[in-house]
């Protein structure tokens, strides 16, 4: 691991930034800058995933990542960002919670998804519609209540009527979402954290190839 | 007096509420059967007649009786009567009451801003909702720490309640000092803004008195014919309380990281009021039980050491603080708790507070906790929702084997019940009776 991917994963906010303002100063290229820090990033979700770092570690990680890409913005001559694919994603009708939501956004942006996020009590329609319009693959519907799990099974369903059912992979996540949950809607997949989201939509990815 | 006669005096209070006329000997009988229930079950000094049962009910009464929170929040006596159905048909051993459905109009007289609810944001059939945003910023913790209640008048009500913003140009009170140091404070409630704001103060308050009027007939009224209210207080755990809805979630995890000093400042400074709020509600009510949400200590959102130095030590303190007035902390543990609860267990006092847990292994839970806590739970909320009556009650079944056994076990829904079948519920009540008899 270079340097700055080792700084982003121990999360040492101070010297990542100095480190990448050194280095855009220094004239090095921005787009090697951005793909250090990316593996910084899969470090952090591998330490995540083996239960050493926590929510707090990818909030923290999301908003070094987030400066890193402010600083590094004015540098590119193109866009760098969006590599790996679509996502659209929003809280469903019926409920306006955005943390979780919000956490997942950030996780797939610095793991290289270009994220269509339609904010919350999001309408079945408005679902389809921004699948329709961008042309997106990967579907994550965000739930905190446990009144609005029919809401979810109505986005799904909206999916379906639209003739674009086998088009999107769908998956949904938040507090009491589980996999009763998604029997009940019929989503594809249900992810219980922050990364699962990241290795859904990897999975989905490597799917729909 | 020890802690123990403390405690005996409060559950003395339960069991004999002030006010209260029993509707005849068998009511009285009832009530008290109920409340002793669930004395045995927090004591652990012997096995209650049988498993007590509370569903951790939110909107279920409104639903049961076809009322919406819209109707409940602007019309308390439709309120009432859906309560008095819920509990009179289902025979909860305890109920929740009114709390979680304050009156509408209060609301609306301040221009709350903190929360969406039914007909302003939400559909009227909908819980209302918290707005998710930092109404305090990072630089503010010197101000809270300061003088927190200045800080809760001058800044913070401002921000939740639009019709209060003008106290924003309030004065420091505590500048009031000799004769020619006094009348400069109160120079702000001479202005126009000011005053209007403080009549929109005296409405609500009237607002207010109203539905804790209606409330209190309501609860005493069900408590005369046998059946108790669970909570006599409430209050939260310190970093909950900034996490919550001062610095929101975003904002206090990367406190943690950018200014932890402050931020462990701040959790030292507002515990004593956390710890005020419990013992004040619960010392008017005459009942020893205060609900504490938690929230940001679950599972996942906070590594064991962050728990430790963030969030356990200051909760320590206020369950300590509650239990030091014969109070009994009932602690609801949404989420996962399995990572908790061997660093919470030697910190609790033997038989004077409630867990209730969501997504935590019972079986691990009453291995850990169950010599010093009564632990409560955890009928998830997926399976009230969309499981049967009869898979409800084989999960009850195996949950009081495991959970219930010697006692120091009251049976509950994991999460918020709210528009589920009723059968379901039913079947939640039903099996506290049917496999819960102990001896």
């Amino acid at each position: 691991m270079s340097d700055l991917a080792q700084l982003v994963a121990d999360l040492q906010e101070d010297k990542v930034l100095s480190e990448v303002k050194a280095r855009l100063e220094a004239g090095e290229d921005p787009l090697a800058i951005i793909e250090e820090a990316r593996r910084g990033m899969q470090v952090v979700g591998e330490r995540f995933e083996q239960k050493e770092y926590f929510v707090s570690d990818l909030v923290m990680s999301a908003a070094i990542f987030a400066q890193i890409t402010e600083l590094i913005g004015p540098h590119l001559k193109k866009e760098a960002a969006g590599g790996k694919g679509k996502v659209v994603i929003g809280t469903v009708k019926g409920d306006i919670h955005d943390i979780g939501k919000n956490i997942v956004i950030a996780m797939l942006q610095c793991h290289g998804y270009e994220v269509i996020d339609l904010g919350v009590d999001v309408s079945p329609e408005r679902f389809v519609e921004a699948v329709k319009e961008s042309g997106a693959r990967i579907v994550g519907m965000s739930a905190l209540l446990s009144a609005v799990f029919p809401s979810i099974k109505e986005t799904v369903e909206a999916f379906a009527a639209a003739g674009l059912r086998d088009k999107v992979k769908i998956m949904i996540g938040g507090a009491p979402v589980d996999e009763k949950v998604r029997e009940y809607a019929g989503a594809d997949a249900v992810g219980r954290d922050a990364m699962a989201a990241v290795y859904l939509a990897d999975r989905f990815t490597a799917m729909l190839a | 007096m020890t802690l123990e006669e403390k405690q005996e005096q409060m559950f003395a209070r339960w069991l004999e509420p002030q006010g209260v006329e029993f509707a005849g000997e068998e009511a009285k009988r009832a009530y008290q059967e109920r409340v002793n229930r669930f004395k045995d079950a927090i004591q652990l000094k012997k096995a209650p007649d049988r498993v007590p049962v509370h569903p951790m009910t939110g909107l279920f009464p409104l639903a049961y009786a076809g009322v919406t929170l819209y109707e409940a929040m602007y019309d308390y006596e439709k309120a009432g009567t859906a309560l008095r159905k819920y509990v009179l048909e289902l025979e909860p051993d305890a109920h929740n009451g009114m709390f979680l459905w304050p009156p509408g109009r209060f609301f609306e007289l301040l221009d709350y801003r903190l929360y969406k609810w039914p007909g302003h944001g939400v559909p009227a059939d909908s819980c209302y909702q918290y707005v998710e945003a930092e109404y305090m910023k990072a630089e503010e913790y010197d101000a809270l720490i300061n003088d927190p209640t200045d800080f809760w008048l001058r800044t913070y009500l401002p921000r939740i309640f639009g019709n209060l913003k003008p106290f924003a140009k309030l004065a420091t009170l505590t500048d009031v000092l000799e004769l020619p140091l006094t009348c400069g404070s109160f120079v702000p409630f001479g202005l126009p803004e000011v005053q209007e704001a403080l009549r929109a103060v005296m409405e609500a308050g009237s607002e207010a008195l109203r539905w804790v009027g209606v409330m209190q007939s309501v609860e005493s009224g069900l408590a005369a014919q046998g059946f108790p209210g669970m909570f006599g207080g409430a209050t939260k755990a310190p970093f909950d309380i900034i996490g919550d809805t001062l610095r929101g979630t975003h904002g206090i995890l990367m406190d943690m990281y950018r200014r932890p000093d402050k931020l462990l400042e701040a959790l030292e400074r507002v515990t004593p009021l956390a710890i005020r709020m419990g013992v004040s509600m619960a010392k008017m009510s005459g009942n020893p039980v205060v609900f504490i949400p938690l929230h940001k200590g679950a599972d996942g959102w906070l590594s064991d050491k962050q728990f430790k130095t963030f969030y356990w030590p200051t909760l320590k303190k206020v369950i300590l603080g509650l239990v030091e007035e014969g109070l009994v902390p009932f602690l609801f543990a949404e989420g996962g708790y399995n990572t908790r609860l061997e660093v919470i267990a030697p910190d609790l006092p033997p038989g004077s507070t409630i867990w209730l847990f969501d997504d935590t292994d019972m079986a691990r839970a009453k291995e850990i906790l169950g010599k010093v806590a009564c632990i409560a739970g955890n009928v998830p909320i997926t399976l009230l929702t969309l499981g049967t009556p009869q898979e409800v009650k084989e999960y009850c079944k195996r949950l009081i084997e495991t959970a219930g056994r010697d006692g120091g076990f009251i049976l509950s829904s994991g999460a918020v019940i709210d528009n589920i079948r009723p059968e379901n519920v039913r079947a939640l009540i039903e099996a506290a009776r049917e496999y819960g008899r102990y001896a």
